[in-house]
C-alpha cells in the first residue's frame, strides 16, 4: 500500500510477533561446522558475547534469521586455564570483527584467525592486560605505549599519506582517519577507532535493572531508546516478562520519534557537508522542534527516562496536528533539497557501496538498505507490530544519494505510523515462545534502532542484579564498511560520505 | 603624476581598507538572515581583524622564509593594484600603469606566495590546499586572459583606465556580446580565484574539503590578520574592477573633486549589491565536487573565446 507521497505505510499484522529461540552447547571441534551450516541456512552471526566468571568460562555465538524470527545461540565452553577456541573469520567477516574484540578484551585467542591483530587495543595498554578478564586490575598505563602498532603502509609513486583526527574540527567523537590518496584519488581508508573505552559493559555487571536501564541510555547518547529498549527486552526475554500490548505499542512509537529526529538531523548535516547550509539550518530548526515535542512529550528531549511514561499511557496525550504540522515542514525541506541540483548533483554517485560487499561485511541499518539489502529488525526480528510481505525501505545504487533517501523514506514512515499506530494494531497474547533455555540462562534483545540493528544479551544474578551485558551496536559492524565505499572517492568528498554513513564511535566502543 | 591622481590612489586605498571588512560583515550577516539566524554584526570583522593583530603569532618549527613573507606580499600586491586601477577615478597615477595584463600578474605574485604559504609548514592539508589552488588558478588563468583580449579590443588598449573610460563614452559597448560574455566568463573566474562557493567553501571547518583555508590553516596572529584582510581587499578590489568595467558609470573621469566623492558613495553601493548577488548565489547553491571544478572553468574559458570571437563576427 502506499499513500500520495510515494512511501510505504506500515502494514501492521495482527499476529504479535513470536520467534523461536534454541540453544545448542557444542564441543569446540564443532563450533566451525554447526556455524557454517547455520550460515548457509540464510542466518547472519548477530552477537558473540564471552563470558569469564573464573571458574567458569564460554562464548555464546548469537545467530538470527528473520521471517519468520529465529534466534539460535551456539555455546562454547572453554577451559579455564587454556582460552582458547576455533576461529569463525575465514567464514565470517564480522565474526572475525567479535573475535578481535574478545582477542583483546578477554585474552581469549581464536585460533587460525586469518588476521589476527589488535582492534580496541592501541598499544598504551600494557601487552597482557585484558580489561574485561576475570580478577583483571588496574594496570599502569604508559604514554609512550607498549606495542608498536602502525598503519599499513602503501607504497608507490606520488602515494602519500594524510592522517586525520583523533581531534577533528567539528563536534564529533575522536576517531582517527588515516588516507593514504594519489592525488586527489583514496587508495586505502583505515580508521582507528576506540579512543574512548569507558568499559561501559563491565559497568553493567552487579547494576539493578533500574540502575542498568539509565546506564543503557547513554551507551550512546542519540540511541537513548534503541539501546534502553534492547536491554529492556533482553531482561523481559530472560525473566519471560509478558509487557502489555499498549507499553509495547509506545515502546514502539519512541523509537521512531527517535528515529524521526535523527534522520531529520543528518539529512540537514548531509546538506551542510556540500556548503548548502540553509537546508541544514531548517533542518536543524525542524530537529529543535522535534527535540521540545519530545520534552513535551516524555519530560526528555533525547527520549531518556521513558520507562515510566510507556506505562502511565502519557504517550497519547498529545495534538495530532503538531505531527502534522512536522510532516509538512519536513516536506518542505524535502523539496528545498530535492529542487536543488547542485546539492544532488553531490550526493549521486558518491561513495558507492555494492551489494556483494554489504552482504560479506555484515552491514545493518540504513547503510545496508541503502545499498538495496533489506536489513531492519522491525521487519525481522519484531517486538510490538509486524508488517508480513512487505520489505523495508530500500534504494538500490548504494551511494549518498541512496543513504539519504532511505532516511527520508523512513521518516516519513515513521510520522505515519507516530501519528496512528492503532490503526489495524492487535497483540495476540497467546503467542506460543518456544523456549528451551536449559543450558544457559540468557536473554536477547533486538531492536532496530535508527543506525541499525541493536543486539543484546543479558545474564542476570539470582538476586536479579546484571551478570553480563553485552551489547552490538550496529555501528561496530558498519565500520569497516565505510573504508570499502571510499574506494575511488576524492579526499574532498570524505566528509560527505561519512556523514551519510553517520556511524556511532561510542556505541562501537564501549 | 599630479595631486590629484595621487589622492585618488591614497582614496582608493583608504576606501577599499574600510570597505573590504564591511563588505565582508554584510555578506556574513545577509548568509545568516538567509539561514534564520541573527548573526554577527556587520562590523564584527573589524573586530575580528583587531584581535587577530593583537594575538601572539605562532609559526611551525618547520617553516622557512615563505611563512614571514607570504601575508606581506599578499597585501602589497594587493596596495600596488588598487593604487594603479581606476576604481573611483580613471586618473593615473602614472602613465598607463593600470595595464590589465599587468594586473593580473601582480595579483598571481599574491596568490603564488600563499601556495607556498600552504607548503611551508609541512603539514598535509597545507600542501592538499596548494595543490588544489595551483590547479584551479592554471585552469582559471587562459579564461581570465582571453577575457581581458575580449574586453580590450574594443577599446583598442589593454589598459583598465582607458577601457573604463572608453566604455563611458560609448554605452552601447556595455551591453554588447562580446562585452557581456566576457564579463560572466570574468565573474566565474573571480569566484575561483576568491575562493567562494561554488568552488570553495569559506565557511566549512572540514579539512579536508579546504582548498583556500588548507593554505592558510598554520597561520596565527599577524600573519593571519594580514592575510585576511588581504584576501577581503583582492576580493572587494575584484568585484569593484568588474563593476566597473560592467557597469562604469559614477566614476569620475574629469579630474572632479566632487565628482570624486561622489564616485565612493557611488562605488558602495556597487558593492553592496554585487556582495549580495554573490551571497545569494552561496546560499541557493551547493558547493562543486573538486573534479567539477575544471568543468566550471572549461566553461569560463569557452565563454571567453565566445566573446573574441564574436567581436570579430560583429
Amino acid at each position: 500500500m502506499t499513500n500520495n507521497k510515494g512511501c510505504r505505510e506500515l502494514n501492521v499484522d495482527p499476529q504479535h510477533s513470536s520467534y523461536t529461540f534454541e540453544q545448542k552447547l557444542v564441543p569446540p571441534n564443532n563450533l566451525v561446522v554447526e556455524s557454517e551450516e547455520l550460515l548457509k541456512n540464510g542466518y547472519r552471526l548477530g552477537l558473540v558475547s564471552a563470558q569469564d566468571y573464573g571458574e567458569i568460562k564460554y562464548i555464546s555465538y548469537v545467530f538470527l534469521a528473520g521471517n519468520p524470527d529465529r534466534r539460535v545461540e551456539i555455546i562454547v565452553e572453554l577451559n579455564p586455564k587454556k582460552s582458547e577456541v576455533p576461529s569463525l573469520g575465514s567464514l565470517s567477516f564480522s565474526a572475525g570483527r567479535f573475535e578481535r574484540e574478545f582477542f583483546d578484551l578477554f585474552g581469549i585467542v581464536p585460533l587460525t584467525h586469518p588476521f589476527l591483530r589488535p582492534l580496541v587495543f592501541h598499544g598504551n595498554w600494557p601487552i597482557n592486560w585484558h580489561p574485561m578478564a576475570y580478577n583483571a586490575t588496574q594496570p599502569k598505563f604508559d604514554d609512550e605505549g607498549t606495542y608498536e602498532f602502525p598503519f599499513v603502509e602503501v607504497s608507490g609513486d606520488g602515494i602519500f599519506e594524510i592522517p586525520v583526527g583523533p581531534v577533528h574540527a567539528g563536534l564529533i567523537e575522536p576517531g582517527h582517519f588515516r588516507f593514504s590518496v594519489v592525488g586527489e584519488t583514496i587508495v586505502k581508508m583505515k580508521a582507528r577507532l576506540w579512543f574512548l573505552h569507558r568499559g561501559i559493559e563491565k559497568s553493567f555487571e552487579g547494576k539493578t535493572i533500574e540502575g542498568a536501564l539509565e546506564l543503557s541510555e547513554r551507551i550512546s547518547g542519540d540511541s537513548a531508546v534503541g539501546h534502553s529498549l534492547a536491554f529492556s527486552l533482553a531482561v523481559e526475554d530472560y525473566l519471560n516478562i509478558k509487557v502489555d500490548e499498549n507499553e509495547q505499542l509506545q515502546r514502539a512509537r519512541l523509537l521512531e520519534l527517535e528515529r524521526i529526529y535523527n534522520h531529520v538531523s543528518d539529512i540537514g548535516a548531509l546538506c551542510n557537508d556540500v556548503g548548502y547550509g540553509v537546508a541544514n539550518a531548517y533542518a536543524q530548526i525542524l530537529k529543535e522542534d522535534l527535540l521540545n515535542f519530545n520534552a513535551s512529550l516524555t519530560g526528555h528531549r533525547l527520549l531518556r527516562n521513558c520507562a515510566d511514561y510507556c506505562r502511565n499511557n502519557r504517550l497519547d496525550d498529545f495534538n495530532i496536528s503538531q505531527i502534522k504540522d512536522f510532516t509538512d515542514k519536513f516536506e518542505d525541506l524535502i523539496n528545498l533539497i530535492e529542487n536543488n541540483s547542485s546539492v544532488l548533483d553531490r550526493f549521486v554517485g558518491t561513495a558507492t557501496l555494492s551489494l556483494d560487499d554489504t552482504k560479506t561485511l555484515g552491514v545493518l541499518g540504513v547503510v545496508a538498505k541503502g545499498s538495496s539489502l533489506p536489513s531492519d529488525a522491525r521487519y525481522s526480528h519484531p517486538f510490538a507490530f509486524k508488517t508480513p510481505g512487505v520489505t523495508p525501505t530500500t534504494e538500490e545504487s548504494g551511494d549518498v544519494f541512496s543513504r539519504y533517501r532511505v532516511r527520508v523514506n523512513e521518516v516519513r514512515e515513521s510520522f505515519q505510523f507516530v501519528k496512528d499506530p492503532h490503526q489495524g494494531f492487535a497483540l495476540d497474547s497467546n503467542s506460543n515462545f518456544k523456549n528451551n533455555k536449559n543450558i544457559k540462562q540468557c536473554g536477547i534483545g533486538i531492536v532496530e534502532g535508527w543506525r541499525g540493528t541493536i543486539v543484546s544479551r543479558v545474564e542476570l544474578n539470582s538476586d536479579n542484579t546484571i551478570k553480563r551485558y553485552k551489547i552490538v551496536d550496529p555501528s561496530f559492524l558498519n565500520w569497516p564498511a565505510l573504508s570499502v565505499a571510499l574506494k575511488d572517492t576524492i579526499v574532498p568528498d570524505f566528509p560527505l560520505a561519512n556523514k551519510s554513513f553517520n556511524l556511532s564511535y561510542s556505541g562501537n566502543d564501549l | 603624476m599630479t595631486v590629484f591622481s595621487f589622492t585618488t590612489s591614497l582614496l582608493q586605498l583608504i576606501f577599499i581598507l574600510a570597505c573590504a571588512p564591511l563588505l565582508n560583515g554584510i555578506m556574513l550577516k545577509l548568509k545568516a538572515r538567509a539561514e534564520r539566524r541573527v548573526g554577527p554584526p556587520i562590523f564584527q570583522t573589524f573586530f575580528d581583524l583587531a584581535k587577530l593583530f593583537k594575538k601572539e603569532r605562532l609559526r611551525s618549527q618547520n617553516a622557512s622564509i615563505f611563512s614571514a613573507l607570504a601575508p606581506v606580499v599578499l597585501i602589497s600586491s594587493t596596495v600596488v593594484v588598487i593604487i594603479v586601477s581606476p576604481i573611483l577615478s580613471t586618473q593615473e597615477l602614472f602613465k598607463t600603469s593600470g595595464d590589465l595584463f599587468a594586473i593580473v600578474f601582480i595579483l598571481l605574485v599574491g596568490s603564488l606566495m600563499i601556495a607556498l604559504l600552504g607548503l611551508d609548514p609541512g603539514t598535509p592539508f597545507g600542501g592538499l590546499g596548494s595543490s588544489r589552488a595551483m590547479t584551479i588558478s592554471s585552469l582559471s588563468e587562459p579564461a581570465l586572459l582571453v577575457s581581458i583580449v575580449a574586453i580590450s579590443i574594443q577599446a583598442k588598449s589593454t589598459n583598465l583606465s582607458t577601457i573604463v573610460s572608453a566604455n563611458l563614452s560609448h554605452p552601447i559597448w556595455l551591453v554588447s556580446p562580446p562585452h557581456l560574455l566576457a564579463i560572466f566568463a570574468l565573474l566565474i573566474v573571480i569566484f575561483a580565484e576568491a575562493g567562494r562557493i561554488p568552488v570553495d567553501n569559506p565557511a566549512t571547518h572540514l579539512e579536508l574539503t579546504m582548498i583556500y583555508e588548507a593554505m592558510i590553516l598554520e597561520s596565527s596572529g599577524e600573519d593571519l590578520a594580514l592575510i585576511k584582510l588581504g584576501e577581503f581587499m583582492r576580493f572587494t578590489l575584484l568585484l569593484l574592477i568588474v563593476a566597473n568595467l560592467f557597469f562604469p558609470f559614477g566614476i569620475d573621469t574629469q579630474a572632479n573633486w566632487i565628482q570624486l566623492i561622489l564616485s565612493s558613495g557611488i562605488s558602495l553601493i556597487k558593492l553592496t549589491i554585487l556582495g549580495s548577488l554573490v551571497t545569494l548565489l552561496e546560499v541557493t547553491q551547493a558547493k562543486l565536487r573538486l573534479f567539477r571544478v575544471p568543468e566550471l572553468l572549461a566553461g569560463a574559458f569557452v565563454l571567453a573565446v565566445l566573446a573574441v570571437i564574436s567581436e570579430f563576427v560583429a
